[in-house]
């Protein structure tokens, strides 16, 4: 990989990248698979018992890097929407449509699992906590750029359309939350705050980012396999895709 | 510059006062609206005191939204869009000029008419002016915020409801302070912070929504 | 000048032309010929920078139009097919609001004095939306008659006009060409020429015999 450094712009293009992205598929796969079984076994049977939230705590194990990775897919799917803007790249608009499906799908992971948690330890499912509906409004903006993005038909506007899309909301997620947070002080009645950074041990800790890593592998041979498709639908009347093994057999 | 921006004013100014129906029904979806909530909560007044702030922005939210449709799409049909992306202004000064014109036909009625519909509520003068105060700042920033979705989904099948999936979450803040300020008035603590919140919005909409729907605009005429 | 070389146009995922290239000197028309769908309206629109080509460049007094989108627009008037009227104005407030959009406040009184010139007499003061198509399209093309721009690019100037209105714009052309105006237009009509040079550009791979 160290004359990737050198050769960065070659893999901007997307029949250099569709190959590389190929090789990238089975290790992270793997990676994910062998943390997943690590990250849960810990998780599961090696983390003590919380001594107040009993075992039902344990979801946090997926809810808490499912929220992490919700977000951060999200500043992902911005920084391609800027290069995308910025030096008209194809390939970086492509990865920002294929990340969208596991960004949003692990939005809607974190919704689900802080339900599940929520009805032990708040005795319901919802409460309008200003992190949940942060979440849950970043959901919406997930599924407003899908929206869009499957709307329009021509390739090249879609790509530059839902990146304007990206970086509005990016100005917009600061101001959405923050008022958020402001609306959810003043409405002190439901909120729950969730202490745990200071009591949790170090097993839970490393148990946490190691599903966090877990989840990093999955995102990566996921949207490596999404982008492999996309790019081969929107560059299917290209040469270097006509003579490809796998389309030739 | 400040002549295009208001020979564009004036244009479509003149537009609406010939058509006048588009005005009134978006005037109407807001009064309709609030009319409703009454029917379905029941006429307690106590209660509907409470819901006022919540109900009067949502419905503003709501009309706004509808409104938004024709902001460009019919210069998009004509023609007439692609002779204001030739224009050797600059782009965002045309679009400052529609979204005021917008404003002033779809938004100001429904900011004048707000106090009285607010008497359906049983609120207090000093309710009304906060009311009458924070949309006053609030719509504005719809309006411009909004203008991006519109110039995003022009010319899109589908357009309308995908304008509602992609406005609706970035109106949030607006809905949150503007609801708020009101609601601090009725509680007695004052609307004061609230209403800093909307101005500085509305401050910020106004510099960056422009630059980021004539983008879209040229992007959605291409 | 006009410069244009190895322009390529993508709609969709399809290649509509490629390698286009012409100069375009004062004086001089261009004539763009091809059959439906070769992409002649997505071309002018290119020209006008409209839509942004996947790979060549246009050249206006040898800078790319990209790096100079508002002195290039003042110099530009574009008339597509869609005539870009507001049906409920009048033929006058039409005119003045696109002539202000390029650049030119235009008085009541020399806006109505060029429709009469465009044989719309009588009608100056009625809302677009009762004129017929050849009559809108006269409204649009009275901007020709203000509007001091030298590159002018046309779409189909001469649809829906009568024989003495296409005369009429036929003595525009050549006045504009013989005063070092430009001209780039798709028409299905002879413009003959008194003075300056013709052009043509061809888009289409289609033998000359096809349908």
């Amino acid at each position: 990989m160290k004359k990737g450094l050198i050769h960065w712009f070659k893999y901007a293009s997307p029949a250099s990248f569709y190959p590389l992205a190929g090789r990238i598929i089975p290790w992270a796969a793997v990676i994910a698979v062998l943390l997943f079984a690590v990250g849960l076994y810990m998780s599961l049977f090696v983390a003590p018992m919380d001594y107040k939230q009993g075992e039902g705590y344990r979801i946090i194990f997926i809810h808490v890097p499912a929220a992490w990775m919700s977000m951060f897919i999200y500043v992902v799917m911005v920084f391609w929407a800027i290069i995308g803007l910025a030096v008209n790249t194809r390939l970086s608009a492509m990865m920002a449509q294929a990340l969208a499906p596991t960004g949003a799908m692990f939005t809607f992971l974190a919704l689900w699992t802080g339900a599940f948690w929520g009805k032990p330890m708040w005795g319901t499912w919802w409460v309008w906590d200003a992190r949940l509906t942060s979440e849950l409004i970043l959901l919406f903006l997930y599924i407003g750029y899908i929206a869009l993005r499957g709307s329009i038909d021509d390739n090249r506007r879609a790509d530059r359309a839902s990146g304007i899309l990206l970086l509005v909301g990016a100005v917009n997620i600061p101001i959405i939350h923050y008022s958020v947070k402001w609306w959810n002080t003043l409405h002190q009645g439901s909120s729950v705050s969730f202490q745990q950074g200071s009591s949790m041990s170090s097993i839970m800790l490393y148990g946490m980012l190691i599903m966090a890593l877990a989840c990093w592998a999955y995102t990566i041979a996921v949207v490596m396999v999404r982008v492999r498709s996309v790019i081969l639908q929107r560059e299917k009347d290209t040469k270097w895709v006509k003579n490809l093994a796998e389309i030739q057999s | 510059m400040f002549e295009l921006f208001r020979v564009i004013v004036q244009r479509d100014l003149l537009l609406a006062m010939r058509r006048r129906s588009d005005i009134l029904s978006t005037l109407f979806f807001f009064v309709i609206v609030i009319s409703l909530f009454p029917l379905g909560i029941g006429p307690e007044p106590s209660i509907l005191r409470e819901i006022a702030p919540g109900i009067f922005w949502v419905a503003a939210l709501l009309a706004s939204m509808l409104a938004l449709e024709r902001l460009f799409a019919v210069d998009y049909v004509d023609g007439s869009l692609e002779q204001m992306l030739l224009s050797p202004q600059p782009v965002f000064i045309l679009v400052m000029g529609k979204v005021l014109a917008h404003w002033l036909v779809t938004g100001l009625p429904l900011v004048i008419l707000s106090p009285l519909l607010g008497i359906q509520y049983d609120l207090s003068n000093e309710v009304l002016s906060a009311l009458l105060l924070s949309l006053l700042l609030g719509t504005p920033a719809l309006s411009l915020i909004g203008s991006i979705g519109a110039a995003l989904t022009l010319g899109i099948r589908g357009g309308g409801v995908l304008v509602s999936l992609l406005v609706l979450p970035l109106y949030i803040p607006v809905l949150i302070f503007g609801a708020g300020a009101v609601e601090a008035t009725v509680s007695g603590l004052g609307g004061q912070g609230h209403l800093s919140m909307l101005g500085a919005i509305l401050i910020g909409a106004l510099v960056l929504a422009p630059l980021a729907t004539s983008a879209a605009l040229r992007i959605s005429a291409e | 000048m006009l410069e244009v070389a190895g322009l390529q146009c993508e709609r969709g995922d399809r290649c509509l032309f490629s390698d286009v290239g012409f100069r375009l000197q004062a004086g001089e028309l261009l004539y763009l010929h091809g059959h439906n769908g070769s992409g002649k309206t997505t071309l002018l629109r290119t020209l006008c920078g409209l839509i942004e080509p996947t790979a060549g460049k246009i050249l206006w007094q040898g800078k790319s139009i990209r790096k100079q989108r508002e002195e290039y627009a003042a110099e530009l008037v574009y008339i597509g097919h869609k005539n870009a009227l507001k049906d409920d104005l009048t033929g006058v407030e039409n005119l003045r609001v696109s002539c202000a959009l390029d650049g030119f406040k235009v008085s009541r009184q020399k806006a109505w004095n060029a429709l009469e010139r465009m044989g719309l007499k009588g009608h100056e003061d009625l809302p677009t939306q009762v004129l017929s198509q050849g009559q809108k399209r006269r409204v649009t093309l009275a901007r020709l008659l203000i509007d001091k721009s030298r590159l002018w690019i046309l779409d189909e100037p001469f649809t829906a006009l009568d024989v003495n209105a296409s005369q009429f714009l036929q003595s525009i052309l050549q006045k504009h060409l013989a005063a070092g105006g430009m001209v780039i237009l798709t028409t299905h009509q002879e413009v003959e020429l008194t003075s300056g040079e013709i052009k043509r550009l061809r888009l289409g791979w289609k033998k000359h015999n096809d349908v």
